[in-house]
């Protein structure tokens, strides 16, 4: 996948000299499966990231926003953001709920209810180009038409030029050829134990598997994420996973 | 100034229109048959109007049609379209706005335009008349256009003035008005009849009546129709006479017309961008912002096309006013061209000059209302939306759509000790449940085809039906959190008890996704 970013670019591809320096700068070409590893810390620049998900959960979405809210400044609270579903997407997966969203996040929210990926996809670009939002979460069922190599080379140049990430959300879709910066493989994973109720579901967690990041090693990591409710400021963290790091050397001689 | 008020009659309007339409069916023989379009009555078929030959044969406006066919044994009947001929006239009126600013509906068959300080763009009042008359010949309307400073007196000379009459001096009415006869003063049956019981055949005849004599005559008859003296005042100006404008006000606007009709849909976006300079720079004057546009694109062939967009906020700012019509212009359809055009910023709210901080950054991309604007337009109103928590415990009643452009109020949202799923379906979806007892905790669901066992759960959380709002057979509903094997988290419900006797056993339900 990682081929596509040496495919020939559409004649509008401008991106600006200071933003392509900056991200040179910050993660160097991950050429030979090099790289820097992933953390919910690093602050990569705003673009738009894919998250495939399945269309019978709420994991991709919980995660996209969970990922904007480990992006959040203080001065960021009273920003509006958009959530652009389409018709499909909304059918099969509901419609964000008020008093399910994290807290400071609520009044902001403009949802865009599209009839068809092609006005989805333009509500998404309209809304990156628009810089007085946080962010933007889109969704998308299947495999629209209208998403090509194209479309998603104007979101990432849009989102970039106007510091608008975008958390484009594919529910049950296919990883095709795209622009991404980065391109998430999400699913549920068991929540963290529940700190009163052994039976109860717990911190909700995710599998998230990063299969293409510019400057990114790929890696799987299982993300923990506040529920926002009851443990305010609770933020997306890695839950170690000891069994799959891999054995020291002088232990592996001596295995 | 006197006013300048022109009358357009349409004599053939029902008939016009009827072969209008025959010509574009492509039904050419149509015209060669006596026609005659009829209305049912208590007293069988009326003729409303007669094609020219059907009038030859001697069948009129007014007779029965039973009558018509002993005179003229081939007419073809056929029911008239009243509707469709408000309808027409209503877009002729818009039309006629070509000439001014100001146009109404006038009875069945005519229009009022208020051409006043209008008349020198069209080199005159008389070349005002025939560029009218030409005009609407050439979509096949019979046009007998008239000028008077009084839309009475503009519709006495439009019926019954002659070739294009045409009156500009106030002093001049009472003489041009004189030879008429006195149906020219809008009459009705009965007083028509009374007055020529009189002998007053001419308006003259009852100008020269003595007026204490007409007061006193009259005095009981408080219509307008049915008083010639009150309609007398009315034609020479001497009383104003009440006109409702097809639009009220004359807001602000900006004009162009073009030398060569325009063809190619691209430069339609350019003519629409002037324009929005022109409107801005008087919005601009005024102080105002423009919270609805209009455009009025008039085609040589007569015709109007019609565009509206919304603002969530006011902005006179020409660039965000002529994309909002980017996507609206596709689909113009005008063979023969647009020969002028108009925009009009039908709603406008004040809006102060504000200069930003000094020290600003330089804004990134579109502003929010910019965003919200373009959102609507392209989108449609219902569909872009800020949510609000409303009143009701009942999930799908707990949150309600506002419009993208209102703040959403401060509200109560569900307490924090109850967690709540990030989404919710439209509609919850059944699922089938196993549990271990009829109270217990659900063990394992069937829901879109996929088995998925239960690894942890909480509840259930009760809630009650809304008994103040719903049907006493509403059964409550209990909540659990649950957890499958794989991690998927969902919140289901049961509807209903066992045994509370308000229906069958209780089904299941999905209703909500957790994060």
């Amino acid at each position: 996948m990682s081929d596509a970013d040496h495919l020939p670019s559409p004649a509008n591809d401008a991106a600006p000299d200071g933003l392509a320096a900056l991200r040179a700068a910050d993660l160097p070409a991950a050429r030979a499966g090099e790289g820097v590893d992933w953390s919910p810390e690093r602050d990569l620049p705003p673009s738009l990231w894919e998250l495939f998900s399945s269309m019978d959960d709420a994991s991709g979405e919980a995660l996209a926003l969970a990922f904007a809210e480990a992006r959040r400044q203080d001065d960021e609270t009273a920003k509006p953001w958009l959530w652009v579903q389409d018709a499909q997407s909304i059918r099969r997966g509901g419609r964000p709920f008020l008093h399910g969203l994290p807290v400071a996040r609520r009044s902001g929210l403009v949802h865009v209810a599209a009839a068809n990926p092609a006005d989805a996809l333009w509500a998404m670009e309209e809304g990156v180009r628009c810089g007085a939002l946080s962010f933007v979460v889109g969704e998308l069922a299947g495999d629209p038409k209208p998403l090509d190599f194209t479309a998603t080379r104007r979101l990432v140049l849009a989102a970039e030029r106007h510091g608008v990430p975008l958390y484009l959300l594919r529910r049950d879709g296919f990883a095709n050829l795209s622009a991404a910066r980065l391109r998430w493989r999400v699913a549920a994973a068991p929540s963290a134990p529940h700190r009163w109720n052994a039976v109860a579901p717990g911190e909700p967690r995710a599998g998230a598997d990063l299969f293409r990041g510019r400057g990114l090693r790929p890696g799987h990591f299982t993300l923990e994420h506040g529920g926002w409710q009851h443990e305010p400021g609770h933020r997306l963290a890695v839950v170690p996973q000891p069994r799959d790091r891999p054995l020291e050397p002088e232990r592996r001689e001596a295995g | 100034m006197s006013r300048v008020i022109v009358s357009l009659w349409f004599p053939n309007l029902a008939i016009d229109r009827w072969s209008r339409n025959a010509a574009r069916r492509g039904d050419g023989d149509a015209a060669l048959e006596p026609v005659v379009l009829v209305t049912e009555t208590a007293h069988g078929p009326v003729i409303d109007a007669a094609s020219p030959l059907a009038a030859e044969a001697g069948a009129q406006a007014g007779m029965r049609l039973a009558d018509a066919r002993m005179l003229a044994p081939g007419l073809v009947a056929l029911p008239s379209d009243h509707e469709g001929n408000a309808r027409t006239l209503e877009r002729i009126a818009l039309a006629a706005q070509r000439w001014g600013p100001w146009s109404m509906v006038d009875g069945a068959d005519g229009a009022l335009l208020n051409a006043s300080g209008a008349a020198h763009l069209f080199d005159g009042e008389v070349a005002l008349l025939a560029a009218i008359e030409r005009r609407f010949a050439m979509q096949g309307y019979t046009c007998r256009p008239a000028i008077a400073p009084t839309a009475g007196a503009a519709w006495a000379l439009s019926h019954y003035g002659g070739e294009r009459p045409l009156v500009l001096d106030p002093a001049a009415l009472p003489r041009a008005l004189a030879p008429l006869p006195v149906a020219a003063l809008r009459l009705n049956e009965d007083t028509k009849l009374l007055l020529a019981r009189l002998g007053l055949k001419t308006i003259g005849d009852l100008m020269d009546v003595p007026r204490e004599n007409l007061v006193r005559r009259f005095r009981n008859r408080r219509a307008a129709e049915a008083n010639p003296l009150a309609r007398l005042d009315h034609v020479l100006g001497r009383t104003a006479e009440p006109l409702v404008p097809l639009v009220e006000e004359t807001p602000l606007s900006a004009e162009r017309h073009l030398m060569e009709p325009l063809l190619a849909l691209d430069l339609l976006a350019r003519i629409v961008t002037d324009l929005a300079e022109d409107l801005a720079r008087s919005l601009e004057a005024e102080r105002k912002g423009a919270r609805r546009l209009h455009l009025l694109l008039w085609r040589v062939d007569g015709d109007t096309i019609a565009r509206t967009v919304e603002l969530a906020s006011p902005s006179r700012d020409p660039e965000h006013l002529a994309r909002l019509f980017d996507d609206r212009l596709e689909g113009i359809d005008a063979p023969f061209g647009i020969d002028q055009a108009r925009l009009i910023a039908v709603w406008a709210e004040r809006l102060e000059q504000e200069q930003d901080r000094l020290d600003a950054p330089e804004a990134n991309g579109t502003s929010f209302p910019v965003l919200i604007d373009r959102l609507v337009t392209r989108l449609g109103r219902q569909r872009v939306a800020r949510l609000a928590p409303r009143g009701s415990h009942l999930p799908e009643r707990s949150q309600r759509r506002l419009a993208p452009d209102v703040q959403p109020p401060a509200g109560q949202y569900d307490l924090d000790f109850h967690q709540r799923p990030l989404k919710l379906l439209d509609r919850a979806e059944p699922i089938t449940v196993i549990y271990a007892t009829p109270e217990g905790l659900p063990r394992r669901f069937r829901w879109r085809g996929g088995l998925h066992d239960i690894a942890r759960v909480e509840g259930p959380e009760r809630l009650a039906p809304e008994w103040w709002r719903e049907r006493s057979s509403a059964r409550l509903r209990d909540y659990y959190r649950i957890e499958d094997e794989t991690g998927r988290r969902y919140w289901i419900y049961r509807h209903g008890l066992v045994g509370d006797g308000r229906g069958g056993p209780p089904d299941w339900y999905l209703h909500g996704f957790f994060a």
